[in-house]
């Protein structure tokens, strides 16, 4: 092995005083193993008890895992932040290019703190971090043409990772993301505002490094391995071939597909934005995030005519997957595919999260609906169902806030409706808009106990797809195994592997994985660190003020039909009451 | 034998005959890799691929003072690290950049065109052609 594991150095970065350093800290990577395992730890060093998230002092954490660069599907970087949208634990996971470059650029985590006098954007080299001035594109309406200009600006083309906010992320939108390579996001609990917070537009990262491993033929066999499972497995193959979309029809038809705000759950016209006809008509080009063969980022090629004139089109590619179906699509009542691709587009251009984007304007239509609002709160826009120009025009008007109205749906549909009523069909859970998946109440459950408030913490939706429609778990049953299979997913996230692997890196192979990359760590070892990095994440929650108690659960979620039947309130207090047991 | 581009409206953009060619010396990461994977301008617009064509009379050897780099008869280039003093003329003289180039040691990665990649291409971009 050579003298210094370049994945175990941590870049500290002051936006402050345009300084950085790096230091090496191999005691926490080999305890922590990397991705969220680390980036809790330096969450919790860094970042200041009681910290307003969108304050200088508050950290972004970059973290990497230590297969990233030697095996596949290791692809993801985790970030963690404390979070504007629920003021508390802020995490989210990118795919791309973000981790190989990071790896290549010689680090496992980065760490920023501060704010720039002015609009910057990093760039991040080997052993260099440059600080250039992002003025000119400050406040550009479309994050396509920033990410393209730094892409033209700066060097290391197919070595690189570029990291970018729109406009949601400058005007801190709570639930901003930071796009990366145009179609990966870090979404969800508003990493993007963070960045805004700081005047940093974006991150340039690249490099070419090279990884010793601790014994050659090994690495290779287990490499091919791993590699033939991602290229052979169904489930891979599902994932390359319908991609996510593939779920629309099946969740429609188990009446699991949030519509219109979940007044329904299932979508009349469901069919025309399935993955089914989005691939038929649709599809342009699938690709993949550096080191993964699967290829599971499905870009459809929307082609438009132009009013003005005839034989005049523009052609635009539009990234799709089940989540921005559901929330721009069934959520809005919208089946049109074109009127769906083009509000994907538009949310795309500023940079907001999809699926609070979504729930928010869902929430705004029904209050609209029940005449709680007026045209006069939305600036003129009668909301309905369906209308895909109109919400294209929301879009906009939320990001930038210009009444008191998108001010308060740009921090989030809890807090809007605390403000204008409605709390009961305002769709979050842990202040953080539902995911599509309106599956029974293992799903419910998932949302409110999952330490990232992401639907894929623990699957819960798949316990109500197995479990529940068959032989019912009790509450208890249910929340044991949603922390058990949290604890997992904290593992596989510390390897920073797409969850879509999980079928593949096993406890056996992520242990023959971590041996090749110079860790030594039994299976039981695994684990418990999994469940430990689970109760750390959970001592940053209370650390930061949350409580089980506080949890606003939707009556909505009661009344809509769902596949089990089983959704009560009964059982989620039940279960709720049973994860404050167990969780301390 | 030489590798050939089949078709590279089918690559994905995964990367992984860049891994491969790495792997080949021992190694992870990316640092021993002579194949080259990047955007036309954007994940969007596709793919180039930019190898080793494995030219007949090769400006790389041809503009080598050292005689490090000379050309391969059954295709390709063949280095002599030890006659290599890294003056990096090769780079400059392959107009499709397919001079790649190893940072750990400041010498040129060529393809020596051994196939290794093309088991790892998911899609059958690349192939080892007579």
């Amino acid at each position: 092995m050579s003298t210094e594991n370049t994945f175990h150095r941590v870049l500290y970065i002051d936006l402050n005083k345009n300084s950085f350093e790096v230091k090496n800290r191999e005691e926490l990577f080999k305890k922590h193993i990397g991705g969220t395992g680390v980036a809790i730890r330096l969450l919790h060093e860094e970042c200041p008890e009681g910290v307003d998230p969108l304050a200088p002092e508050a950290p972004i954490i970059l973290a990497i895992g230590p297969l990233t660069g030697i095996f596949p599907l290791a692809s993801k970087t985790v970030a963690m932040f404390k979070s504007p949208l629920t003021g508390n634990l802020g995490e989210s996971h990118v795919g791309g290019r973000s981790a190989v470059a990071i790896r290549m650029a010689g680090y496992g985590a980065i760490v920023i703190k501060g704010k720039s006098k002015q609009p910057i954007y990093l760039s991040i080299h080997d052993n260099k971090v440059f600080f250039k001035d992002a003025t000119t594109i400050w406040q550009m309406s479309s994050s396509f043409t920033a990410g393209r200009i730094i892409r033209q600006k700066e060097g290391n083309s197919g070595m690189r990772s570029i990291m970018r906010i729109g406009q949601a992320g400058e005007n801190m939108v709570s639930y901003a993301a930071v796009t990366t390579e145009t179609y990966r996001h870090f979404g969800r609990l508003g990493l993007g505002a963070v960045f805004g917070s700081k005047l940093l537009k974006g991150i340039n990262i690249s490099g070419k490094s090279s990884v010793d491993v601790a014994d050659s033929k090994s690495f290779r066999k287990l490499y091919k391995k791993i590699y033939d499972d991602a290229v052979e497995q169904p489930l891979m193959k599902k994932y390359h071939d319908l991609g996510t979309a593939g779920n629309v029809l099946t969740l429609n038809e188990l009446d699991s597909l949030p519509t219109k705000n979940l007044r329904h759950s299932r979508l009349e016209g469901v069919e025309n934005i399935s993955g089914e006809n989005l691939a038929k008509n649709f599809l342009g080009r699938r690709v993949a995030c550096a080191h993964c063969p699967v290829g599971c980022i499905h870009l459809a090629a929307l082609r438009e005519p132009s009013e003005h004139e005839e034989h005049f089109y523009k052609t635009t590619m539009v990234g799709y997957d089940f989540e921005l179906i559901y929330a721009l699509g069934s959520m809005l009542g919208i089946s049109k595919p074109e009127s769906m691709l083009k509000l994907i587009d538009q949310v795309e251009k500023y940079g907001t999260d999809a699926m609070s984007t979504g729930v928010v304007m869902a929430w705004a239509t029904e209050m609209m609906q029940k005449k709680k609002i007026s045209t006069e709160h939305t600036d003129g826009l009668a909301l309905k169902w369906g209308d895909g120009e109109t919400y294209i025009k929301m879009v906009k008007k939320i990001v930038l806030q210009e009444n008191d109205f998108y001010k308060a749906l740009a921090k989030g549909v809890e807090y809007a409706a605390d403000i204008y009523g409605g709390k009961e069909f305002a769709m979050s859970f842990g202040k953080n808009e539902m995911a599509g998946y309106h599956t029974g109440p293992a799903g419910y459950l998932g949302f409110l106990l999952g330490a990232r408030h992401s639907h894929l913490d623990n699957a819960g939706y798949s316990i109500d797809q197995t479990d529940m429609i068959n032989v019912p778990l009790t509450p208890p049953q249910v929340v044991d195994k949603l922390i058990k299979e949290e604890g997992l997913r904290q593992l596989l996230s510390s390897l920073t592997v797409c969850f879509f692997s999980r079928g593949i890196y096993k406890l056996d192979i992520i242990r023959q994985s971590l041996q090749t990359a110079g860790y030594n760590f039994t299976e039981e070892e695994l684990t418990k660190l999994g469940q430990d990095i689970y109760y750390d994440k959970y001592k940053f929650k209370f650390r930061e003020g949350f409580k089980f108690e506080d949890l606003h659960v939707p009556k909505r979620i009661y009344e809509t039909p769902d596949l089990t039947g089983l959704i009560t309130p009964e059982f989620i207090k039940e279960g709720l009451e049973y994860a404050k047991s167990k969780i301390i | 034998m030489k590798l050939s581009i089949i078709d590279a409206d089918r690559c994905v953009g995964c990367q992984s005959c860049m891994f491969a060619c790495s792997r080949r010396t021992g190694k992870a990461g990316l640092t021993n890799s002579s194949i080259m994977i990047k955007s036309k301008g954007g994940i969007e617009t596709g793919f180039i691929i930019i190898v080793c064509s494995s030219c007949s009379n090769p400006p790389c050897a041809r503009v080598c003072p050292t005689g490090a780099l000379v050309a391969n008869p059954t295709g390709g280039v063949k280095l002599d690290p030890d006659k290599c003093n890294g003056c990096g003329f090769c780079r400059e003289a392959c107009i499709i950049d397919a001079v790649h180039w190893d940072t750990d040691n400041e010498k040129p990665e060529i393809c020596v065109q051994c196939g290794y990649c093309v088991p790892f291409c998911p899609h059958g971009v690349i192939e080892l052609v007579k």
